[in-house]
């Protein structure tokens, strides 16, 4: 098992490095391991064999995040802007629950009203990606400046309550 | 509206159509306005049959908090301690108060009075509820609009202008939470539909701020804030998400924990309590199948299957951690995160078991089975019919009703208050059944007037695209509401525009098969009619008979003419004018506003209940004998004690039949009263057969004190019995006033005795040598002497 565990070690370490494909191949053929080819746009292959078991599952995964990454990469820029900025707010959402778990929810006004902050424009930003996306049918007739005025108007009405719940 | 028709009359016909539409515009306007001076008029029975008064007793707490905010300012109101209630505990009014109610008031003052109207602040407060069942009436108009149509959403109004169970709440001068709450209710929810039919951003901040409007007023927002997710997550689980649905629910969620935790009573419950956790859920659920419906529409299927499989396996184990973790957060306290209140809701033999102060009130009980056809009347048989009309078609909105019904009905099953968040629900429902079957009846009756056929083939002609599919509907079922482009309803007497014409002869034969005969219509027609007068014949007498007294002022007719019992108001009055400012006065918490507003006097417990201890103090004084009770009341620094005595005019809600409860809350606290020893036989007695516990206790004492000078005989008229203990004196207590009517009677706490003659108990001599030291001692130390 040991000597199973070095040469896998070995290949994974040459597969990681090396670009190559045919030995990937051999490795496959000589474990009796079924591997399945993928190709992604970048040209780089990285994958795992594991022993005694069907790799679908990750290379599954690993077919998913490129299907995704592919189909993501083709939504206007304006979206992604967008997308940028909830994923944005949910990580300063995110810090500062870790910052309350380190230093304790003493004001916790502060605190709530902090992270629901966050988590209130992410909301609305989402709102108003729904409402500009232009594949939805149901807002084809909703001009983007109405959606980004109202998107407006609820993020002046969250803040105005933040800021009396800040304390 | 496209008009595809070759006749020569379109441009005509188009123009009568604009016409109709405006002029069914117009009426609406009116027939809101008439609807709006309805709802006001009804519940002004109060002001005209007796005065123009503020009734009950939680308005009176109201109207005290209303009146130091428009003498002191809103920032006062806010930080005020009231040291005048709760002796010596005092109550922080800022903090456990609903303000929704009193800051609506004091705004209407204000205004009125900066416009130099000098209306006084009790007018305002006994008009506010009127004038807000109004504007409830308005609401359910948007609301039924929304989900059926105009002609529904009128129906409803009317009916909400008028059912009991509202009125009984919002009369003239019933200045409760309930008046401005049930408008905040209505209104969040049509915001709520609003937003889910249009997907606007801008409806649902405003769904936000109805909402924060509501928690400002009542503590039942707890139903709105469950009831949306349970709405959401029932559209979900059908199949009918949608980017609307995300977009109605998401920003409210936020907004709404935010803005009710500014509430001061709310606070940081908005988060923390198991009554808000159901929209947190739900929250995170639509993130996921918002997600998921994104992911679905980006992959092609195939790789969404993998997805699935993927993060299926994933993505549960993470979700069964986390709900273990949240499910023993939950458990961990004794009741799970609910408040005392929604537990007694969600568990009806809660209360009786746990909390004997929720269960001893009378609108807490369950209400039997006439009280519903007394309150809703009509409308109990016309709500199921509702409910089917809901779903020809369903919609997200009328999925809603339906859930709202269903909701409201099996709380107001729980308790008989809760009715009145039953009435809203049933006028909808019964406004969207009647105006269906007036759509079938006149429709029918149109179809087979002989004069009406060929105007139906003129107006073909107005036909739309999106009436083709409306056709096939007709086709298959009687009522065609499923007409998409919602033409505009006239009320329910006139004659319909019909928007979804055939256009060929044999659609037109084929519909007249499918109307019903034209004299059954007529006759169906006449009996809907009917139903209506008998709905509201049986409003106006319970409007004027049953819901409009003030329970302050009572009145009785007899042979010679109307009597008036004004003793409550005039006990509150000698109290004002013959005490002390700084004198406490005792009785049981029912009393507590009205003394407090009325008589501006101390009290040690009042209606708020909030802490039973010293309620069950107060319960064990009146349980006590004399002595005990004297030396209860003397270490609460009081010095009037007040009861309420119905024997001699008949009153029934008088403190000796409240007793038992007095007894039961003491003795919750106080293990050595036991309820046994005032029944004889397991029976409440006070005639001579009561036991000498019962006759000795001070209750007894203070109600029946030389109630036998009256007729010489001491019969009670309301226990129909002569009492047991027919003379006796009073050792610790002397009585001061008495009303006229002997209802309200109150007495005054003799001071301890500076010297007793005589043979001494030991418990004598200790009172004796421990208050006289004290008064010498006193006088010693005091240097301004």
């Amino acid at each position: 098992m040991v000597w199973v565990f070095n040469y896998l070690s070995l290949n994974c370490w040459r597969d990681f490095f090396t670009v190559k494909k045919r030995s990937e191949e051999e490795v496959a053929i000589e474990f009796g391991v079924f591997i399945e080819k993928r190709r992604s746009e970048e040209g780089a292959i990285e994958f795992r064999a594991k022993m005694g078991r069907t790799s679908s599952s990750k290379d599954d995964a690993q077919a998913l995040f490129h299907s995704l990454r592919s189909a993501y990469a083709s939504t206007p820029i304006n979206l992604k802007i967008i997308d940028l900025y909830v994923g944005f707010a949910v990580f300063t959402a995110l810090i500062q629950v870790v910052y309350m778990a380190i230093v304790g929810s003493f004001p916790f006004n502060s605190f709530l009203s902090g992270v629901l902050s966050c988590v209130g424009t992410a909301v609305l930003a989402v709102c108003l990606r729904i409402q500009v996306n232009k594949e939805n049918k149901e807002f084809k007739d909703l001009p983007p400046e109405r959606a980004f005025a109202d998107f407006v108007l609820c993020n002046l009405v969250l803040h105005l309550v933040i800021m009396n719940f800040l304390g | 509206m496209a008009a595809t028709e070759t006749s020569t009359a379109t441009v005509p016909t188009l123009y009568t159509n604009t016409l109709r539409n405006a002029f069914g515009g117009v009426l609406s306007f009116f027939i809101l306005l008439l609807i709006g001076v309805l709802a006001f008029s009804i519940r002004l029975f109060s002001v005209i049959k007796y005065e123009s008064v503020i009734h009950e007793f939680d308005p009176y707490f109201n109207y005290r908090v209303t009146q130091f905010l428009t003498k002191n300012g809103i920032y006062e109101f806010w930080n005020w301690f009231d040291d005048r209630t709760w002796y010596p505990l005092g109550r922080v009014i800022g903090g456990t108060v609903y303000p929704g109610l009193t800051l609506t008031a004091g705004t209407i003052w204000w205004l009125l009075n900066s416009l130099n109207i000098p209306l006084s602040v009790e007018t305002v407060c006994v008009f506010t509820a009127p004038i807000f069942s109004a504007f409830a009436s308005w609401a359910a108009y948007l609301l039924t609009k929304e989900v059926k149509g105009a002609g529904a959403g009128l129906t409803a109004a009317a009916l909400l202008a008028m059912v009991p169970s509202y009125i009984s709440r919002s009369v003239a001068g019933s200045y409760d939470n309930e008046a401005v709450a049930i408008f905040a209710l209505i209104f969040t929810f049509y915001l709520y539909i609003k937003t889910l039919n249009t997907g606007s951003l801008f409806y649902a901040t405003l769904n936000s701020i109805a909402y924060f409007y509501m928690v400002c007023s009542w503590g039942g927002y707890t139903f709105i804030i469950n009831l949306i997710p349970m709405h959401v997550l029932l559209c979900i689980v059908t199949g009918r998400y949608s980017s609307r649905l995300y977009i109605a629910y998401a920003p409210l969620v936020v907004l709404g924990t935010l803005l009710a935790a500014l509430v001061p009573v709310v606070g940081f419950n908005a988060v923390m309590t198991s009554e808000h956790f159901a929209s947190f859920l739900v929250f995170i659920i639509i993130h996921v199948v918002a997600l998921v419906y994104y992911i679905k529409g980006i992959l092609s299927p195939k790789m969404f299957k993998v997805a699935v499989t993927l993060v299926v396996s994933a993505g549960l184990a993470v979700c069964l951690a986390m709900i273990a973790v949240l499910i023993a957060l939950v458990a961990s306290s004794p009741t799970k995160g609910w408040s005392g209140r929604s537990l007694s809701l969600l568990d009806p033999t809660y209360a009786s078991k746990y909390i004997p102060i929720i269960a001893s009130v009378s609108e807490h009980q369950p209400p039997t089975w006439p009280s519903y056809f007394m309150d809703i009347n009509v409308l109990a048989f016309l709500v199921p019919a509702g409910i089917i009309a809901c779903f020809l078609p369903l919609s997200d909105a009328s999925s809603f009703v339906v859930l709202y019904i269903a909701t409201s009905v099996y709380f107001s099953g729980v308790m008989v208050r809760l009715m009145l968040v039953l009435a809203p629900a049933a006028c909808i429902t019964s406004g969207i059944a009647l105006s269906q079957a007036f759509d079938v009846f006149t429709r029918s009756i149109k179809f087979q007037l002989p004069g009406v056929s060929s105007n139906a083939e003129v107006d073909a002609g107005e036909t739309s695209s999106a009436t083709a599919e409306a056709q096939n509907n007709v086709v298959k079922t009687e009522k065609t509401e499923t007409s998409k482009d919602r033409p505009s309803r006239k009320s329910k007497k006139k004659e319909r525009e019909h928007v979804e014409k055939p256009s060929t002869k044999a659609k037109a034969e084929k519909k007249r098969l499918l109307a019903l005969p034209l004299e059954a219509s007529f006759i169906s027609l006449l009996l809907l009619v009917l139903l209506g007068a008998f709905y509201v014949v049986h409003c106006v007498w319970a409007a004027a008979e049953a819901y409009s007294a003030p329970s302050i002022v009572l009145t009785s007719h007899s042979h010679d003419g109307l009597h008036v019992f004004d003793d409550f108001r005039e006990a509150y009055a000698w109290l004002r004018h013959n005490t002390d400012v700084d004198d406490k006065v005792a009785s049981w918490w029912d009393y507590g506003y009205q003394t407090t507003a009325m008589a501006n006097r101390t009290v040690i417990v009042d209606n708020n209940t909030w802490n039973n201890t010293h309620i069950a103090t107060v319960g064990t004084a009146m349980s006590s004998p004399e002595k005990a009770a004297w030396e209860i009341f003397h270490s609460l620094d009081v010095k009037y004690v007040l009861v309420v005595f119905g024997g001699l005019v008949g009153y029934p809600s008088d403190d000796i039949n409240k007793f038992l409860w007095m007894v039961r809350i003491g003795g919750g606290v106080f293990p050595h009263i036991k309820e046994p020893d005032y029944l004889r036989d397991g029976q409440y007695r006070i005639d001579s057969q009561a036991t000498p516990t019962m006759l000795n206790c001070l209750m007894y004492k203070l109600s029946y004190y030389r109630f036998v000078e009256t007729d010489g005989k001491g019969f009670d008229r309301v226990r129909r019995t002569e009492i047991g203990k027919k003379y006796f004196k009073l050792s610790h207590f002397e009585e001061v006033f008495t009303t006229h009517h002997w209802m309200v009677r109150i007495y005054k706490l003799k001071p301890p005795k500076n010297r007793i003659r005589g043979k001494t108990k030991k418990s004598k001599s200790k009172t004796s040598s421990t208050s006289s030291p004290r008064k010498s001692g006193t006088k010693k130390k005091n240097p301004w002497h």
